[in-house]
């Protein structure tokens, strides 16, 4: 048995409910022999479903199933050497421990050969004898540590036990793969820690391979080989846990991963990274100019006097976690997670420190401009150091403006939106620039200028708070011109960050 | 000579993937019953429907219904037949909610052997249990007639009415009470205001289950009327398809007698919202 | 405590109200006359009649055998339903659902005379053995459907996925795992078609052959019908009521004391 050999391999595996809802798009994934892989993921991101499928419960609508090569995804569950320990166990009720584990034994048909009288060799299909169930059953306790429960019957058993009978009823049946669905997931915090160093223990020394399925990501870090992190039934990173620690590809791996501060930033020049109101250095080579997500760990920034660090802030909470404090600490619009073992005073004026490795930069995925802005009196609105007409009726559904400027919703109901705070979404092709600096709503220099085959991508950035606006654009301007940013009424989208009290 | 075994054995069936035979679906397994029902309960309701609006030579007619609405036995056995179903479940409800409303306030042991003994006489047939009190009643010489019918529904429905109150009862939420109560509210308040209300459903669900059939139970009338000739809308269908010797007389009439019971059953059951609740149909709470 | 006093006796008052006829009838039982009211002395000589009379012995084997064989096939048609209806999330489970609830709504006579209709249509004898059991069948299996039904739905549903993921074939499944689970209900269910059958009168008068007589019908034409020969039998009835009567108590007595043996065995543990 080569410890690279693929078990299990998904090609292309999708799964579409009947209400159309898609639990599982499209995945390509393999499973080596022996591996202890887990997937990862919030409620609802397919990883069940992925389970069930290699189980057998679901079938796919599209896409293969390899099992050691064979395609496998049209066989029923019974035909399948695969087990499955259950989320809340699914231990028969009806049936005490031994017969809960010899299940499936009972049920097991083997081929045993024979010579007859003449020396020819014959076939036969015969059920297991009593007495290799017993044993069976019986080593299959031992490992999981429930010698002499046999006749207790199920509903006596404490949550943990009867945990153990469920492993022990899938894995006495000796199958290639052993599938766990969130197994722990109904056990208390410390018997939790248990049982996921007890389960690690019996892979080593079962051999087989183990694919797990949780949503808790201390839990997969601890036990697994492989980590599968799955978001909206997509793959988003496969690797070992400490890389996926070390290396989210993502916002969202870096975020579901651990405690993270998460920024937006913009490469400034040669492994130079803008986030914060500082340039860092760091250790990805990225585009100048190119808008990325900065992950950093709360332990890996390091707290120092006012003056010692990077960036000066001010500590706006700490609350003791048993070993350390984790305390908050503002710098102008931002909050830094800072984890440290030695308490600052709320309102305490510290700075930071983060090491360039311990900056992780992931490309961002700009699809459009998003800015935080509030609405005037005027019913205009402001963002990104300017102020740009809006239709503040797309905020409520079918609602219009009366002729004293107050919205008046679908309801009938009057609203004043002075001073609300909206989310404002530009699109990248929706923003015009001009010499003419009376046309726009706000003013700024181009700081970049990326060809990108068909167009050029601009990035201007005003002067007084460096907010920037990113635009596709088929004209070539220079770089370091001072341009007005025009955007139609039309192709600005708001959105209330909160309901307004009426 | 026995046969030495020459191999280990090996596991069957796992390596060669065959695609099973018989593909087995669990909700197939009602089509026995699908079937029964629509043979024996569905079909049959179509023929009420068309023996009501025929006639004898299978001509289409509504003068089933006019001779029905226009004779007056009929249409006076009909209305007889709902006021007592009223008067009988009324007075059902008046007997079995102090008795519901008291063993749901007993410790559980008690009441739960109290409510066996109430509901016991039901596994009693139900004919001999009208024996019983046809017997009891010429031993303290009330006369059969109207009052000797009334108590002998009372007596064969009572437990009808007790079952379903008693498990809406025992279900409220005491803390209820308790929070009107603490709010200000007076023992017949928190009665009028909280119990009642709360137990609805329970007295629609035991209604249901005693006016109904009340008006179909001829068994009842036929014992305690004697030479009265009281009797109930459920006789008029009987003596269409029972006659006098059990041959059949008339089965258009006693279709169309039928289908004004269903329609009757209908409209109840439309009222009460028995249609869309399935807790309250009729003998679930038995 | 002036409460409790009055409601413990209205309680008695009800169960008074309920008991009375009854055990009058059981004390008449054992009067070697026939009238109620006149004591002429202890007698057994009903209870002897009662397993004399070849009449009343075939009325007793009628009721029973006709409670018994329909109840099981009630049972066996009601439990595939309920779990057809429990594992079908589309129209079909609630199709017949809800036909299901028509006999169980619907008056007893009506439903008796449109199975006439039936067997007339289908040129069968309006009164059969046959239309007989259909009859009752159709009496009790909703009510199975009824009992079964809860059981499936308490019934955690990975336990059946459990079973195929160990080995077991679909119908295997549902033989060692679904069935053993819902046995409770169906054993309820059971119990409530054969008492339903028991208590039937309506199905059976209009239904049975014309000779045919259950407990039911043969008590309703001795007295409602009043005949000679009828009311001769009243008081061998009185002593079949006591019987009957005794049965249930001991039944109630045994059940409940298993009850209470499961339940502080539970405890023990």
């Amino acid at each position: 048995m080569k410890k690279n050999e693929k078990i299990i391999e998904l090609i292309g595996l999708t799964r579409q409910f009947d209400d159309g809802v898609v639990a599982v798009d499209n995945i390509d994934l393999y499973v080596r022999k022996g591996e202890f892989i887990t997937f990862l993921g919030p409620s609802g991101c397919g990883k069940t479903t992925t389970l069930r499928m290699i189980a057998g419960f679901d079938k796919p609508t599209s896409g293969k199933i390899l099992l050691n090569g064979e395609e496998i995804g049209d066989l029923p569950p019974n035909k399948r050497p695969i087990n499955t320990v259950f989320q809340r166990y699914a231990l028969f009720p009806h049936l005490n421990v031994y017969d809960n584990i010899a299940f499936g034994l009972k049920l097991k048909r083997i081929k045993v050969t024979y010579a007859d009288k003449d020396g020819k060799e014959v076939q036969r299909v015969e059920k297991l004898k009593k007495y290799e169930i017993a044993q069976k059953v019986e080593k299959a306790l031992k490992i999981v540590d429930l010698e002499g429960f046999e006749k207790r019957s199920v509903s006596t058993l404490s949550g943990g036990q009867q945990q153990r009978v469920a492993i022990a009823r899938a894995i006495v049946n000796e199958p290639e793969i052993l599938l766990l669905d969130e197994p722990l997931g109904a056990l208390d915090l410390k018997m939790r820690k248990d049982m996921q160093l007890e389960l690690k223990e019996m892979h080593k020394k079962l051999g087989i391979t183990f694919i797990y399925v949780t949503h808790d990501q201390e839990e997969a870090l601890t036990m697994s080989d492989t980590i599968v992190v799955m978001k909206d039934g997509v793959i988003q990173q496969i690797g070992t846990p400490t890389d996926i620690y070390n290396e989210p590809k993502n916002s969202f791996v870096a975020d579901f991963i651990g405690e993270s501060n998460i920024f937006s930033g913009t490469m400034v020049g040669d492994k130079k990274v803008r986030f914060i109101g500082n340039v860092f250095d760091c250790v990805d080579d990225f585009a100048k100019n190119e808008k990325v997500d900065v992950v950093v760990r709360p332990e890996d920034v390091f707290l120092m006097d006012e003056d010692k660090g990077q960036v000066k802030g001010k500590i706006i909470s700490s609350i003791f976690k048993g070993v350390h404090y984790e305390m908050v600490m503002q710098v102008g619009k931002s909050e830094v997670v800072i984890q440290d073992t030695i308490e600052r005073q709320v309102g305490e004026k510290v700075s930071i420190f983060i090491k360039p490795s311990d900056i992780h930069i992931m490309a961002k995925e700009f699809s459009s401009n998003k800015y935080d802005g509030y609405i005037t009196k005027k019913n205009t609105v402001c963002f990104g150091d300017g102020e740009f007409e809006c239709d503040v009726t797309q905020l409520y559904p079918n609602s219009h403006l009366d002729e004293e400027g107050y919205l008046i919703t679908a309801e009938g109901e009057s609203i004043d939106l002075t001073d609300v705070d909206v989310n404002v979404e530009v699109g990248l092709k929706d923003i015009e620039i001009s010499d003419d600096h009376e046309l726009g709503g706000a003013i700024g220099s181009i700081v970049s200028m990326i060809y990108k085959g068909d167009h050029y991508q601009l990035i201007v950035r005003t002067e007084e708070n460096e907010e920037d606006y990113v635009l596709d654009t088929e004209y070539t301007w220079n770089e370091n011109d001072i341009v007005s940013v025009i955007i139609p009424k039309e192709k600005i989208k708001l959105s209330l960050k909160q309901e307004v009290k009426r | 000579m026995k046969d030495s075994q020459i191999t280990a054995p090996e596991t069957a069936g796992t390596k060669k993937p065959k695609r099973f035979k018989f593909s087995f679906s669990r909700k197939q397994l009602c089509i026995p019953y699908a079937l029964f029902l629509i043979m024996f309960v569905v079909f049959p309701l179509f023929l009420i429907v068309y023996y009501a609006f025929t006639d004898k030579t299978g001509a289409f007619t509504f003068s089933n219904f006019a001779s029905f609405f226009t004779d007056t036995t009929k249409i006076s056995t009909l209305l007889i037949s709902v006021l007592v179903s009223i008067v009988v479940t009324l007075i059902c409800l008046l007997i079995a909610y102090p008795v519901a409303y008291i063993l749901s306030r007993m410790k559980r042991r008690i009441a739960f052997v109290l409510l066996l003994l109430f509901i016991m006489p039901m596994w009693i047939n139900f004919v001999l249990r009208a024996m019983a009190m046809k017997e009891l009643l010429s031993l303290i010489g009330i006369p059969l007639g109207s009052g000797a019918n009334i108590i002998g529904l009372v007596y064969d429905y009572l437990p009808f009415m007790i079952l379903p109150l008693y498990s809406t009862l025992i279900k409220m939420d005491r803390s209820l009470e308790e929070a009107a109560a603490d709010l200000g509210a007076g023992k017949i308040k928190v009665f009028k205001e909280v119990t009642l209300p709360l137990s609805m459903h329970g007295i629609i669900s035991g209604a249901t289950m005693v006016f109904l059939p009340v008006m179909s139970c001829y068994v009842i009338t036929d014992t305690f009327s004697g030479s009265t000739g009281f009797t109930v809308i459920g006789k008029l269908i009987a003596w269409c398809f029972l006659g006098e010797n059990g041959t059949m007389t008339n089965i258009n009439g006693g279709a169309t007698i039928s289908l004004i019971m269903l329609v009757i059953l209908f409209v109840t059951m439309l009222a009460t919202g028995g249609f869309n609740d399935e807790n309250n149909a009729r003998g679930t709470n038995l | 405590m002036i409460k409790k006093f009055f409601s413990r006796g209205y309680i008695f008052l009800v169960l008074a109200f309920i008991y009375i006829p009854i055990f009058i009838l059981v004390l008449y039982s054992f009067n070697s006359g026939k009238t109620i009211g006149v004591w002429q002395g202890f007698s057994l000589e009903w209870y002897k009649k009662l397993f004399e009379v070849q009449e009343i012995r075939d009325v007793v084997v009628n009721t029973v055998v006709l409670a018994v064989v329909s109840s099981v096939i009630a049972t066996v048609l009601g439990t595939l339903g309920a779990i057809g209806i429990h594992y079908s999330k589309g129209k079909l489970g609630k199709t017949v659902k809800g036909m299901s609830q028509i006999p169980v709504v619907n008056s007893e006579v009506v439903t008796a005379c449109a199975l006439v209709m039936l067997l007339m249509i289908l040129g069968l004898s309006n009164r059969s053995i046959f239309g007989l059991y259909v009859g009752h069948i159709i009496l009790s299996a909703p009510f199975v459907v009824l009992s079964v039904i809860p059981k499936l739905k308490q019934m955690d549903s990975s336990l059946y996925e459990a079973a195929l993921d160990l080995g077991a074939t679909p119908t295997q499944a549902l033989f060692k795992v679904v069935l053993p689970e819902i046995l409770p209900g169906i054993f309820s269910g059971f119990m409530l078609a054969v008492t339903l059958s028991l208590d039937d009168y309506i199905i059976t008068a209009t239904l049975s052959p014309l000779n045919y007589d259950t407990i039911s019908t043969a008590v309703y034409k001795a007295i409602a019908l009043t005949t000679e020969k009828a009311s001769e039998q009243v008081p061998i009835y009185r002593a079949l009521t006591t019987i009957i009567f005794l049965i249930t108590v001991a039944v109630v007595v045994v059940m409940n004391i298993r009850a209470n043996k499961t339940v502080q065995d539970k405890r023990k543990v």
